[in-house]
């Protein structure tokens, strides 16, 4: 009974704040309705005593990612209605309907033709509470491939970051041809005819 | 329907022990109590103790000692009119002080104020024929659950900023979420050096593992309670890194438009998140309520104990604010990428080496001088790639390479 009532609210404030994030013309409002989606997903974790996994979602995706999110709509004034007449990829539109389309067919196939099976929950894996300990030998020992190339996901995105908000100025010079002086070098070496 | 047949419905509530309820209700009334007892008196120590710095007087009119200052101050605040500027986005206008204020009072749950730690008790309370901990709550990943709330704090001042439509208060919630998520980082790594070495996430642990003189202060060799002080204080958006609320720069910084109860909520929150990070401090690494008993019962030390460690963090606060200049916008950003998360990564690394040494029998002088080649070739790279950066920075906007 308490787990299906905490099942039952999580639910309605996941369902809430996905459609909130889709109704929502404002963006901040968006992304406060994900952050609320969040979460509820968090205290689902916690009713099936995932704990560890429910602090890292609010930490991680709560904490950092959305406040990332929130923090370049501020940076970039795109706090305002967009316009929804221009497209600015063609054929985004029909081929988004038609994702969706089978997604909400396939999904349904899947709740029709499955039984609820009352998963146990996560205390049953766990032993002595080592939640933590076992997450991280999972990760360091079965997981571990996954585990790098995320992390070198994580690094090409970095660098990709940095490399598209470099901005380049001025000249541009070769630093495998000679170059007597370059214009940052100490005041004395430049000529001081320059001017 | 009768209170018994509703209550029947959940097989959980059938044998519910009321005893246990009535606990739990009374430990979140008298914390909740507590916590907004010590935000008065925090407000009254810190106006009283930076007038003493500062060769000043201080509050003095309410009460004896201008104790009753806050009180008055709030009466005050309740008074005001009530103001929505017509630019504002409403319904976050209205949230983001809520949003600032109730995690820093949940924070509060998961600290340990009392208990007796000494021979090998664990901080258990006898209250009415029930034991119990003398903290609201003692969840599994207790220190995790601080940094998660640590984390969504952040919203109240970002959101407070954008929604009052006004250009100062944007600027102070786009340095308030940048600072905060940056020195996140620096905090989230020290509290890992501790858990290390307690071996658990709830806090009642990492205290148990403290006790009587092994404090995660020198047993984590100082770095990281250094390194967690700092990033504290930013987390806080303390003075000297109270850029957010910068009065010469930003009028008033994110609250600059709020009035009346809101402000007060701001302001409730401010106080709350020192105290209650001080506490979060002395659980870390000053053994939280454990220390000796001498007369008397075991629990009641375990309040003392508390009290004065707490109180000599809320007095480092105050004296910060009241000492240090505040950091210009860039060398904040340098201090906590460049300096504290290296540095909390490389003791991280260290700690974790003697760690393993210890359980493996390794020599740990050889185990030291690796780590210490290893930090030394990673300062290298660091030092050569910041090197590398200024220069390149010195060049632009005259050549690009």
């Amino acid at each position: 009974m308490v787990e299906s009532f905490v099942f039952a609210v999580a639910a309605v404030v996941i369902v809430a704040g996905a459609v909130g994030v889709l109704v929502n013309r404002n963006p901040v409002h968006a992304a406060l309705s994900l952050v609320a989606t969040l979460f509820g997903v968090a205290v689902l974790f916690v009713a099936l005593e995932a704990n560890f996994l429910a602090a890292v979602q609010v930490i991680v995706y709560a904490g950092a990612i959305v406040v990332l999110f929130l923090f370049v709509i501020m940076l970039l004034g795109v706090d305002q209605s967009e316009d929804l007449d221009v497209e600015p990829l063609i054929g985004q539109r029909p081929a988004a309907i038609a994702i969706g389309v089978v997604l909400i067919i396939g999904l349904t196939g899947v709740v029709l033709t499955s039984s609820l099976t009352g998963a146990p929950a996560a205390h049953e894996w766990v032993r002595d509470g080592a939640e933590v300990a076992q997450i991280g030998r999972l990760l360091f020992t079965d997981y571990v491939f996954a585990l790098e190339i995320t992390s070198l996901l994580l690094l090409v995105a970095v660098v990709g970051a940095v490399t598209l908000a470099r901005t380049i100025r001025g000249e541009t010079v070769d630093l495998d041809e000679p170059v007597p002086v370059l214009p940052g070098d100490p005041v004395d070496l430049i000529d001081e005819d320059v001017e | 329907m009768t209170p018994a047949q509703v209550l029947a419905l959940d097989p959980l509530l059938i044998d519910v022990d009321w005893g246990v309820v009535g606990i739990v209700v009374l430990k979140v009334v008298v914390a909740f109590t507590l916590l907004l007892v010590s935000v008065l008196f925090m407000v009254w120590f810190e106006r009283k103790a930076v007038s003493d710095l500062q060769n000043r007087i201080g509050p003095n009119r309410a009460g004896p000692f201008g104790l009753f200052q806050t009180i008055a101050d709030g009466l005050k605040f309740f008074m005001k009119e009530d103001s929505i500027p017509d630019r504002a986005d409403r319904r976050v206008f209205v949230l983001a002080p809520y949003l600032a204020a109730v995690p820093a009072f949940l924070v509060f749950a998961v600290v340990p104020i009392g208990g007796d730690f000494s021979d090998g008790n664990r901080g258990v309370i006898r209250i009415f024929g029930h034991d119990t901990l003398m903290q609201v709550a003692d969840p599994p990943v207790g220190i995790l659950f601080v940094l998660a709330m640590s984390g969504i704090a952040v919203y109240g001042i970002m959101l407070a900023g954008w929604s009052s439509g006004s250009k100062y208060p944007l600027l102070g919630s786009v340095r308030a979420s940048a600072q905060m998520v940056s020195y996140e980082a620096a905090l989230g790594l020290s509290v890992a050096a501790v858990v290390l070495f307690s071996e658990t996430l709830s806090t009642n642990g990492i205290v148990a593992a403290q006790v009587p003189w092994g404090w995660n202060l020198w047993a984590t060799g100082l770095v990281p309670f250094v390194i967690f002080l700092i990033a504290a204080t930013a987390e806080l958006n303390r003075p000297p890194f109270d850029l957010v609320e910068a009065e010469q720069e930003l009028v008033g910084g994110f609250n600059t438009e709020y009035a009346s109860f809101r402000f007060a909520l701001f302001f409730l929150a401010e106080f709350m998140n020192v105290v209650t990070m001080s506490a979060i401090i002395v659980t870390l690494f000053l053994g939280g309520p454990a220390g000796p008993v001498l007369v008397g019962p075991g629990w009641m030390w375990g309040t003392i104990w508390f009290t004065v460690k707490l109180l000599g963090f809320l007095f480092l606060f105050v004296w910060f604010r009241a000492t240090l200049p505040r950091f210009r916008y860039d060398q904040l950003m340098v201090l906590g990428w460049k300096v504290l998360i290296p540095l909390a990564l490389g003791w991280f690394l260290l700690l974790a080496g003697l760690k393993v040494a210890d359980g493996a029998d390794w020599n740990p002088i050889a185990v030291v001088a690796v780590a210490a080649v290893g930090l030394l070739a990673g300062y290298g790279l660091l030092a050569s790639a910041l090197w590398a950066a200024r220069r390149n920075r010195e060049l632009e906007g005259e050549v690009s390479i």
